[in-house]
């Protein structure tokens, strides 16, 4: 495989994550992030996990997280009522960092 | 050791700050608890990067004979890109790789180079526990005194929040307020495998050489810059934004750095590879003034990242060796205090000591000097424009060389005054 521009979801798959099925680390309140004007989380989430459904309410994966917290830092609106690392041994899991 | 006290020492956190400092405390006969949320050490870590040798042989002169490091740096570049043109200066200096380890610099992966540290540490003693996420501290009288992991209280003498940028430990103390968005970036990383072989000759690199490239120019205008570090057998290509300008842009990180992947100057260094891992960071952009006001509270002190201890320069960024001293510094200060409420002024005396508090407070010119709007899409822009002019031959008589710099100045949407000011804000700040 070559080099080319590849999509989000893509480069999320050569990752190693173990997913917390039991517990979202991550959790939105879907009436303040519908109100929500700005929206930041669409543009700097660098795993591009937040995304609007066709009803333009925001959707949100938190299985690809790559717990860098820049959606924390951004959520001027504080749509993101909860914000936790993933539960000991859960989540991303690099190999080369 | 008090009665009730399991630990002297319990470190949240198995990165270069909290590791060195447990490899100390340990070897000096400490009880050190070392307690690490990813499933090994550095597997929540990411790097650019590279790390200086000189920590490392202030921590134990014997462990720089087998360093986990990728390549040794020799070569020092700069690159600026606009469009498809690029700039690129290559300073070599083949000494580096030799001779004297304390001022050398290696090219590391955080989840070999984490995991080499933690086993150094626990060579020494220290109990280094994976997979354990703490949840809070304990707290009596004002006073930390243990940590809280799930069902589980553990008690100690001294608490180290070596937990990172992103350090819940340190907010959870009232010691930093949430992160205040304007103090850091957002980094962004691909590891790209590629033969050894291919990487020396595309770098120029001598078998155990590796280069360190800042790239300039390639944020579309948003503050920022992209880094490149040559591994054994692997790139390390990423960029880092600030990502409140990323909103103000209304662009996605993730698309800015596929381009970048794609530059003609930049592909034909990746290309054939395969990528093998995308990691993303926040990082400290501010400098001195983004270290909280106050680094410990009684039986907690702050280390590495939790402190904010980074220094972007513009042409190099530090901060894994800024992990190491203040490790450092604190086993210095609880080896050396046996007032247990005396550990922090003393932990504030050695980080001066060491030379960490001095060198910060010199990095405040350099954050505004990087605050400078121009410096990421109009100098780049200059630069390649002036290339542009000095280099075409098309057999027109040629303009003087004044001519064509204030031509290329026009073009890129600068003005001289603008430069002057900026040029005297440039010299006044470093």
């Amino acid at each position: 495989m070559s080099i080319r521009i590849m999509e989000a979801a893509e480069l999320l798959s050569l990752n190693k994550f173990n997913i917390d099925e039991e517990q979202a680390h991550i959790v939105l309140d879907k009436e303040i992030c519908s109100r929500c004007q700005d929206k930041p989380c669409l543009l700097v989430c660098p795993a591009a996990l937040y995304r609007l459904d066709k009803n333009g309410d925001i959707s949100f994966d938190y299985a690809g997280c790559l717990e860098c917290g820049t959606c924390r830092v951004m959520c001027i609106n504080r749509g993101i009522i909860k914000w936790e690392y993933p539960r000991g041994t859960f989540g991303i899991s690099y190999r080369y960092g | 050791m008090g009665e009730e006290n399991q630990f002297d020492a319990i470190v949240v956190g198995a990165g270069p700050a909290g590791l060195a400092c447990s490899y100390l405390l340990a070897k000096a006969g400490k009880a050190v608890l070392v307690i690490e949320r990813g499933d090994a050490p550095g597997a929540k870590n990411v790097t650019g990067g590279r790390i200086y040798s000189y920590a490392l042989n202030l921590l134990d002169k014997d462990l720089v004979d087998d360093v986990a490091w990728e390549r040794k740096v020799s070569h020092e570049e700069i690159m600026i890109i606009n469009g498809k043109r690029s700039i690129t200066m290559d300073y070599h200096d083949p000494s580096l790789t030799e001779g004297d380890e304390s001022t050398q610099s290696y090219t590391i992966l955080r989840a070999v180079f984490d995991q080499w540290m933690a086993d150094k540490a626990e060579e020494m003693g220290a109990m280094v526990v994976c997979g354990i996420r703490v949840d809070d501290m304990i707290q009596r009288e004002g006073k930390v005194v243990g940590v809280i992991a799930g069902e589980d209280e553990m008690y100690a003498e001294i608490v180290i929040a070596a937990d990172g940028v992103n350090s819940l430990m340190a907010q959870k103390a009232g010691l930093i307020p949430d992160i205040k968005k304007e103090t850091v970036g957002v980094g962004v990383k691909e590891v790209i495998d590629l033969p050894a072989k291919t990487i020396e000759e595309r770098f120029k690199l001598s078998q155990n050489e590796g280069s360190a490239r800042m790239i300039l120019g390639c944020t579309q205008g948003i503050h920022g810059g992209g880094f490149l570090y040559t591994n054994r057998e692997s790139i390390s290509l990423g960029c880092v934004f600030m990502p409140q300008e990323i909103v103000q842009h209304g662009i996605q990180i993730h698309d800015i750095f596929q381009e970048l992947k794609m530059h003609p100057a930049i592909y034909r260094l990746i290309q054939d590879g395969e990528t093998v891992e995308y990691s993303a960071h926040l990082v400290s952009e501010a400098g001195f003034q983004g270290m909280p006001a106050r680094l410990y509270k009684e039986g907690l002190l702050l280390v590495g990242d939790s402190a904010g201890l980074v220094i972007n320069t513009g042409y190099s960024i530090r901060g894994m060796d800024l992990a190491l001293l203040s490790g450092i510094a604190a086993a210095r200060a609880i080896l050396g205090e046996t007032d247990l409420s005396q550990i922090g002024p003393a932990y504030l005396a050695e980080l001066e000591k060491i030379c960490l508090l001095p060198t910060m407070r010199l990095s405040v010119g350099y954050n505004q000097l990087l605050e400078i709007p121009r410096i990421y899409s109009n100098y780049p822009q200059l630069a390649i424009g002036v290339m542009q002019r000095l280099y075409q031959v098309d057999g027109q008589i040629p303009q003087n060389f004044k001519k064509q710099v204030m031509e290329a100045i026009n073009e890129s949407g600068l003005t001289v005054w603008q430069m002057l000011k900026d040029g005297l804000k440039g010299v006044r700040s470093i």
